[in-house]
């Protein structure tokens, strides 16, 4: 079984090389883009299964054993993340379809979307399977590459602007996180993650800590945790909405399933607890007090986004079984509900040819179906029950509470109130934009493109979905948890020999 | 005679690279971005050699094995040139496109963050909040007047 580990990265890879050769064949390119993605997701669903039922699997690429050679892991937690991403990012590509956004226009002399996009997949799903530290390096820089080119796509003003902000702060973030892999080798000789386990034990203290915030630094970049965050509201919002949705639903989670991994695998005594607590809590504040100000929805999402990443990271510095059950289950509901709210303000733009609150109105007598999609998956975020977004809210205060002590309690005051705030954000947009009177008379438009609305209507059914399979799905994450915290199955599947 | 490995003018060395390349990065203008970038890639890719154990070339049957170098510092410090070049092309690229469309290559501030700003300054409500105009001014919206009763008398 384990043969199917690489697949998720090498299909899109192999996808993108045969996109880029059918570059004047639109139809072959979609063709070939829809067949890679739908098969990662099934391998991604049978990968899932083995790793709960028989434990992580592990390839050794070329046959070099572990520490020598690259390894690929899916436990559990990976194998989620993998299905997860792999049911977005195909809803993503049929609503880029379905709007014409992929191919060849006026403004596009290369059809570059596709192979791109089957790229950025790659880097998503090697960074998940990633079993060292250099190949989670370059899974992000295949993801980030990818990224620049989608980000800046037709090389308009605006979108050059904020995307030489988006490829600064991120280059910047490689490097940092390419020092920390060249100080790690230079301290444990390996970066292999299931070796380090046992030499950064021999470390000493400073030394450790060191490491650890590097990494800490490098990701929270990645993730946009505050007070690292501030790059997100201005470069997402301008780039094509598939896009914006993909980038908003998987990138910043790609950053937060590293901290989790490396904190929970490398890190085992939680030195940076607090201190993720303590960023933890003001990314949600600044973030949701920024949404409020917004008066454009992409923006307002974004910075809905950042806030909302703050919960994660929660979960995390509280370094507690539940806590971390909590942060992978709202990783998963986050990821799916982000995408949906971002490809819902597509339609919207789609439909009223704006996102601006200021000229919007009357939406949801003018589309009551976009109104519904919207409610629904605003009321999600929001954390209204019986929503995912309520139990994976839920799952996190629980664990809070249970912890103990000033900071937990504090953080579990401010994530209520968030979650509050981002009630009265959600409604603020609902007012406005779908349940005052029109502002302005909205000439009749072509109808939505069925692909579109049928994409967007499948991500918010998965939404929804994620609340009625809840009872699996935290059995699921709490296994995950559980290895995560042991740490020993990972070890044993990548080294049988035992770490030294 | 085994080379030389880590020394204190290889860290001064590194120390110059990501110094200038930060203040570099500091800058507005992209293609001095661009060159700290290139600097600061430098000083790492120096950073992660020197990591490695320095020796004789590691070729098996060349070289004895315990004189060999670390040859794994050296096969990561060529997959970083390789990334570091090609995200060099593009902010080129980018760098050149914004010089294109603007005719300058700064990078400006963001419209709209400054509008938020202004309105705090002067303590004013963002427009969106305010019902911009009445509802009658739309005939959508304005169902038509309910036919009035014949007034009889009475």
């Amino acid at each position: 079984m384990s043969e199917l580990v690489p697949l998720p990265v090498v299909l899109p890879l192999l996808g993108a090389a045969l996109t880029l050769l059918l570059a004047n064949r639109p139809w072959l390119q979609r063709v070939v883009s829809v067949g890679c993605l739908s098969t990662s997701l099934v391998v991604a669903v049978v990968l899932l299964v083995q790793a709960y039922r028989h434990g992580p699997l592990v390839v050794q690429i070329g046959d070099w054993p572990a520490p020598v050679g690259i390894v690929l892991v899916a436990d559990q937690l990976a194998a989620l993340m993998l299905v997860v991403s792999s049911a977005v990012t195909l809803c993503v590509l049929l609503y880029s379809i379905g709007q014409g956004q992929a191919e060849v226009g006026e403004t596009a002399p290369v059809s570059i979307f596709h192979p791109t996009y089957l790229v950025l997949t790659a880097g998503v799903c090697n960074a998940f399977l990633a079993g060292d530290l250099f190949n989670l390096f370059v899974g992000f820089e295949m993801l980030l590459a990818a990224s620049f080119v989608l980000i800046t796509l037709n090389g308009t003003g605006p979108r050059i602007r904020t995307g030489s902000t988006y490829v600064v702060v991120n280059v910047l973030a490689s490097m940092i996180f390419l020092i920390s892999v060249g100080l790690f080798y230079a301290a444990t000789g390996t970066l292999n993650l299931a070796q380090l386990t046992a030499r950064l034990d021999a470390l000493p203290d400073g030394v450790r800590l060191s490491l650890q915030l590097m990494l800490l630094v490098a990701f929270g970049i990645k993730a946009a945790v505050f007070p690292l965050s501030a790059w997100l509201p201005d470069s997402y919002p301008t780039a094509p909405a598939p896009v914006t949705a993909v980038f908003a639903g998987l990138l910043t989670k790609v950053g937060v399933y590293a901290i989790i991994r490396t904190q929970t695998l490398l890190f085992p005594d939680q030195q940076a607890g607090e201190l993720l607590m303590v960023a933890a809590g003001l990314t949600m504040v600044v973030g949701i007090l920024g949404a409020v100000a917004q008066s454009d929805m992409k923006r307002l999402l974004s910075f809905t986004l950042v806030s909302h990443i703050g919960y994660m990271i929660f979960g995390v510095g509280l370094s507690t079984v539940a806590g971390l059950v909590g942060a992978i289950f709202y990783v998963v509901h986050h990821i799916t509900i982000q995408t949906t709210l971002f490809l819902v303000t597509g339609l919207v733009e789609q439909r009223a040819g704006s996102t601006d609150l200021r000229q919007l109105g009357g939406l949801a007598r003018l589309t009551p179906l976009l109104g519904v999609l919207f409610f629904v998956s605003a009321m999600n975020l929001a954390g209204i029950p019986p929503f995912s977004g309520f139990l994976g809210k839920l799952g996190l205060l629980q664990a809070g509470v249970a912890a103990g002590g000033p900071l937990p309690w504090t953080l579990v005051v401010v994530g209520t109130v968030t979650s509050l705030l981002t009630l009265y954000v959600a409604s603020r947009v609902w007012n406005i934009a779908f349940w005052r009177s029109p502002c302005r008379i909205v000439a009749p438009t072509a109808p939505l493109p069925a692909l579109m609305v049928g994409a967007t209507v499948a991500l918010v059914a998965l939404g929804v979905a994620l609340t009625v399979v809840a009872g699996p799905l935290f059995e699921v994450t709490a296994g995950a948890a559980a290895d995560l915290m042991e740490r020993t199955p990972y070890v044993r599947a990548v080294l049988p020999g035992g770490a030294s | 005679m085994r080379t030389a490995g880590a020394n204190l003018m290889s860290f001064l060395a590194i120390g110059v690279l990501v110094g200038c390349g930060v203040t570099l990065l500091l800058e507005r203008s992209l293609s001095r971005v661009l060159l700290g970038v290139i600097l600061i890639s430098n000083g790492v890719n120096l950073l992660i050699i020197f990591g490695g154990r320095s020796g004789e070339p590691p070729v098996v049957g060349v070289t004895d094995e315990a004189a060999m170098s670390d040859a794994l510092p050296q096969a990561m410090v060529l997959t970083a040139i390789v990334i570091t070049f090609g995200f060099t092309a593009f902010l080129l690229a980018i760098s050149y496109r914004s010089w294109y469309l603007t005719g300058d290559d700064e990078v400006p501030d963001d419209v709209e963050d400054r509008q938020v700003v202004r309105r705090a300054a002067h303590q004013e409500v963002s427009t969106a909040d305010l019902a911009s105009e009445p509802a009658a001014a739309d005939p959508q919206q304005v169902d038509s007047p309910a036919p009035r009763r014949p007034e009889g008398p009475g």
